[in-house]
């Protein structure tokens, strides 16, 4: 007995699957023309993968530290991407230093390490400070007032890094080992990008490992499992946020070192966007789910690489480079409201508000 | 014997802390940057006031650390505090001498070590350590006051404070009449405050504060006592001359304040529309720029001179056709979104009102929107013959349409869609159990927020005379959250708060330019720990807060 009810469900189910075909079509439409059109070499592609695999592994690091926090305290951090940029920014002093007395190519790997350890020093400090003063007093707050408190804690952050080291642009110094290319299987491969890749997954693995097989590792699932329970069971619980934000934050450290190896600048403002990118990884991969996050950065990162051609290419779309963030806000979009669960689908990440 | 070492390492402790603050605000560019502007000529710096705030605070704070305790120890304690932030200072002086810190820190300059150490070279480190002790010493007397005492005290400091900050803008305005040019040759030197003028001003305040506090009981019961007529005339009376004053602002205070009052009635605006969604509804938006820039667009193309006008309507005209789009905008973006609750909803709209601004911005729809470069030459709009040119005028547009969209909100939320729209707030499910259209609630209260934008972005539009899509930044939807997040969710006077402290104070002062958002973001961070219900709260929802406050003081910690 509820017919215009019926009627009104259907009608927005409906407006859904319009949207959702619509976007089907739009994709198969530009790939097949994009393909038949062949403008673009082998080569380029290839070069478009490794880039986006490379980018991706940024965002796949930065997207752990969002997932690992919202998955035990529920909270978006908006300001971890001003973590990643603390790092990189602040690295980049070491990296000036050291390139300017020719360490940097005389012991290349030492250096390189040296950076890469502030850089993950310094977000992971940046992270401590930032849950003390502005996420902790607020954890048993309304949900609204923790997320006001980190967007508050993201300008703060841009604008003191800001004022700190100054407005302008830097640019990290390359290291020579890492200049040109390797053939890879008989492919080349730009030198720093394969590097990054590797690294990434090595953080990864280990990240994973840390997780699954230390003690803290478990503690942290539990938490993120039942906070309540976890209580009960003697694990405290201040204790392992505090950790989990250190580990984010340190993830977030590395990325912000390799994303200076793949970009070569540094800015105030360098974090906000990939901040929202890897959130949108971290949704992508089902948040709270780290190896989702990874997956979901690789994915996110090589669709943004090959996608604005493959897809926007072949509509006609002219300068298809400048939508490519576009690509990445509508895969946010339909990840949010098709599947909030995510690629890997396995906490329901639907809660009550 | 550990209790009092654990005090005593506390205030240490506790001056460190403050002492990193002012190392950071010396860093950061602030000192140096307000050291430019004298709040008591020849005296005392906007800077350096800084500073000497940073010590007054750790004394307070170490003073407090045991409330009643003796008064010296107490002063004891503070000077402790102080001298340990004033030491933290000193190391950054004789740091800076030492090392080349320019080479990381842009502020770092020759003249910031000349300004902490007050221009006495390399023997001034001490000087910070004195101050600090000073300082610090000072702040411990605080607490230690009574408060009929303190009250006036503060209130004459932050006068003083206050009528330095604001000179710039309150010079034009004194200068316009001969009663306003003898204050002004009173109170200020060339710059800042002359040393007498701050002791009138102070002297001024802080004797009617404590009159006040003598006298104001008496007042005000003498008002409660009234029979209900005299007092309903006496509050109509206050109403009106709120009102006669409000429509006379715009004359006497000229272009750049006013240009500053029509942003906060832009802001306005647009809060009262997030307000219909955020704080009625729950419907958290992160993308309510979209809509500011549909109703923008809109009119650009509408009424605009140029190679990309659709039509050449007047304003008028227009402005009703860009609430209808940005209406039907708010209801299309809503549907996909309409299943999503909580955080995710902000993120998806998030997503998109960046979707939109990418797409205005791009070469791919330039033919139609100018992709950067905008439309250009929007006319102002006329009203009988007589044109609206500068931000003078365009206050009262602006006033006009606040004043409308807050009469319609306050029926609205005093309505059936009103209720509604709180049900809905408080528990979704439950909502929809008691027989509420969770679809068509939702998208109305989306429809209507955004046509408030659209409005708001129609004035934007004329104002500047162009759109570009560089004016629709997130900054502007993250904006209005945290104005009416800080006015106080839900409320409507405190949106007009919220948009007086987040758009037009960091406008008028000027210094601030550089360090607005720094201000601005570690202010919300405050803000959400000292007074998460806002400035000008709900009943209700300072209620429920207090309420889930003393929950939490009766739980056990942990």
């Amino acid at each position: 007995m509820q017919p215009t009810w019926l009627w009104k469900l259907s009608f927005v189910d409906l407006s859904l699957w319009a949207f959702r075909a619509a976007v089907m079509v739009l994709v198969a439409w530009g790939t097949v023309g994009t393909l038949a059109a062949a403008t673009y070499s082998g080569e380029t592609w290839i070069e478009l993968f490794v880039f986006g695999l490379s980018q991706g592994s940024v965002y796949a690091l930065i997207a752990l530290g969002y997932t690992m926090v919202y998955g035990i305290l529920r909270m978006i951090n908006f300001a971890h991407g001003e973590v990643f940029m603390s790092g990189a920014y602040t690295a980049y002093f070491v990296a000036e230093a050291l390139a300017s007395t020719g360490a940097l190519n005389r012991n290349p790997i030492p250096s390189l390490l040296a950076v890469l350890a502030v850089s993950m020093a310094t977000s992971t400090l940046v992270a401590l400070l930032l849950e003390r003063i502005a996420y902790r007093p607020l954890w048993r707050a309304p949900r609204l007032v923790p997320l006001i408190s980190a967007i508050g804690a993201s300008f703060f952050l841009q604008y003191a890094f800001r004022g700190l080291y100054g407005s302008g642009f830097k640019a990290y110094p390359e290291a020579e080992i890492l200049r040109g290319k390797w053939i890879i299987a008989g492919v080349s491969v730009l030198r720093s990008q394969a590097v990054v890749v590797v690294a990434a997954v090595l953080m990864m693995l280990g990240l994973y490992a840390f997780v699954m097989r230390t003690r803290t590792g478990t503690a942290m699932r539990a938490v993120s499992e039942d906070r309540e329970v976890a209580a009960l069971m003697g694990i405290d619980v201040d204790r392992v946020i505090v950790v989990t934000f250190a580990v984010g934050a340190a993830m977030a450290g590395a990325a912000g070192f390799l994303y200076a190896l793949v970009f070569k600048q540094v800015h105030f403002f360098m974090g906000f966007v990939p901040g929202i990118k890897a959130f949108t990884a971290a949704v992508l991969g089902g948040i709270g789910n780290i190896p989702g996050a990874m997956l979901g950065g690789l994915f996110l990162g090589l669709f943004e690489s090959v996608g604005p051609i493959l897809i926007l290419d072949g509509l006609g779309i002219v300068a298809p480079y400048q939508l490519k963030d576009v690509i990445t806000f509508t895969m946010l979009v339909m990840v949010l409201i098709f599947r909030p669960s995510g690629i890997l689908g396995e906490r329901l990440a639907v809660k009550k508000a | 014997m550990t209790g009092a070492r654990r005090l005593w390492g506390g205030a240490a402790r506790t001056g460190l802390v403050w002492g990193a603050v002012a190392v950071f605000l010396a860093l950061v560019g602030m000192v140096e940057a307000f050291a430019g502007r004298q709040i008591i000529a020849g005296v005392v710096s906007l800077g350096l006031t800084l500073l000497f705030l940073t010590g007054l605070a750790s004394g307070y704070q170490a003073a407090r650390l045991r409330p009643d305790g003796h008064a010296t120890l107490a002063l004891l304690r503070g000077a402790l505090a102080g001298t340990a932030a004033g030491a933290a200072v000193a190391g950054l002086v004789i740091a800076g001498r030492l090392l080349n810190l320019r080479r990381v820190f842009v502020s770092a300059s020759p003249t910031l070590f000349a300004l902490l150490s007050l221009d006495q070279g390399a023997g001034g480190a001490y000087l910070p350590v004195a101050a600090g002790a000073a300082a610090g010493a000072l702040g411990a007397a605080g607490p230690l006051l009574t408060g009929r005492a303190r009250r006036p005290l503060l209130l004459g400091l932050g006068s003083v404070l206050a009528l330095g900050l604001f000179q710039d803008l309150l010079d034009p305005v004194l200068r316009a009449t001969a009663a306003g040019m003898a204050v002004r040759d009173a109170l200020f030197a060339d710059q800042g405050l002359s040393v007498s003028g701050a002791l009138i001003a102070f002297l001024v305040v802080g004797g009617g504060s404590a009159v006040w506090a003598g006298q104001g009981a008496t007042v005000r019961e003498w008002v409660l006592q009234l029979p209900a007529s005299p007092r309903t005339a006496l509050r109509l009376l206050a109403l009106g001359l709120g009102t006669v004053l409000l429509l006379l602002l715009p004359l006497g205070a000229g272009p750049f304040l006013s240009m500053v009052l029509v942003l906060v009635g832009l802001y306005t605006l647009m809060g009262l529309g997030l307000n219909l969604e955020v704080g009625f509804a729950g419907l958290l938006d992160l993308g309510f720029v979209a809509f500011f820039a549909i109703g923008a667009y809109t009119v650009g193309l509408l009424t605009a001179a140029g190679g990309l006008a659709i039509a050449q309507f007047s304003f008028w005209t227009a402005v009703p056709i860009a609430v209808a789009v940005s209406l039907i905008a708010g209801v299309i973006l809503g549907v996909p979104v309409l299943r999503i609750r909580g955080d995710y909803l902000a993120i998806a709209t998030l997503g998109f009102g960046e979707i939109v601004r990418l797409l205005v911005l791009s070469d791919f729809l330039r033919p139609w929107l100018g992709g950067s470069q905008g439309v250009l030459g929007i006319p102002k709009p006329a009203l009988f013959g007589f044109e609206l040119r500068g931000p003078e005028q365009l206050f009262y547009l602006t006033l006009a349409a606040s004043v409308l969209v807050a009469f319609v909100a306050m029926r609205l939320r005093d309505s059936r869609l009103g209720r509604a729209w709180m049900a809905l707030r408080e528990d979704e499910d439950v909502a929809e159990a008691m027989g509420i259209n969770l679809v068509n609630v939702k998208l109305l209260a989306y429809g209507l927020g955004a046509a408030c934008a659209g409005l708001s972005g129609a004035i934007f539009a004329v104002m500047v005379g162009s759109v570009f899509p560089h004016s629709f930044q997130l900054l502007i939807s993250i904006n209005v959250l945290a104005l009416i997040i800080v006015g106080g969710m839900g409320s409507m006077p405190g949106v007009v708060v919220g948009a007086l402290f987040l758009v037009g104070l960091p406008e008028l002062l000027r210094e601030f330019a550089e360090f607005r958002f720094l201000v601005y973001g570690a202010a919300l961070v405050l803000m959400m720990q000292l007074r998460p219900e806002g400035l000008w709260p709900t009943a209700v929802i300072r209620r429920e807060l207090h309420e889930s406050q003393r929950a939490v003081d009766s739980q056990p910690a942990g």
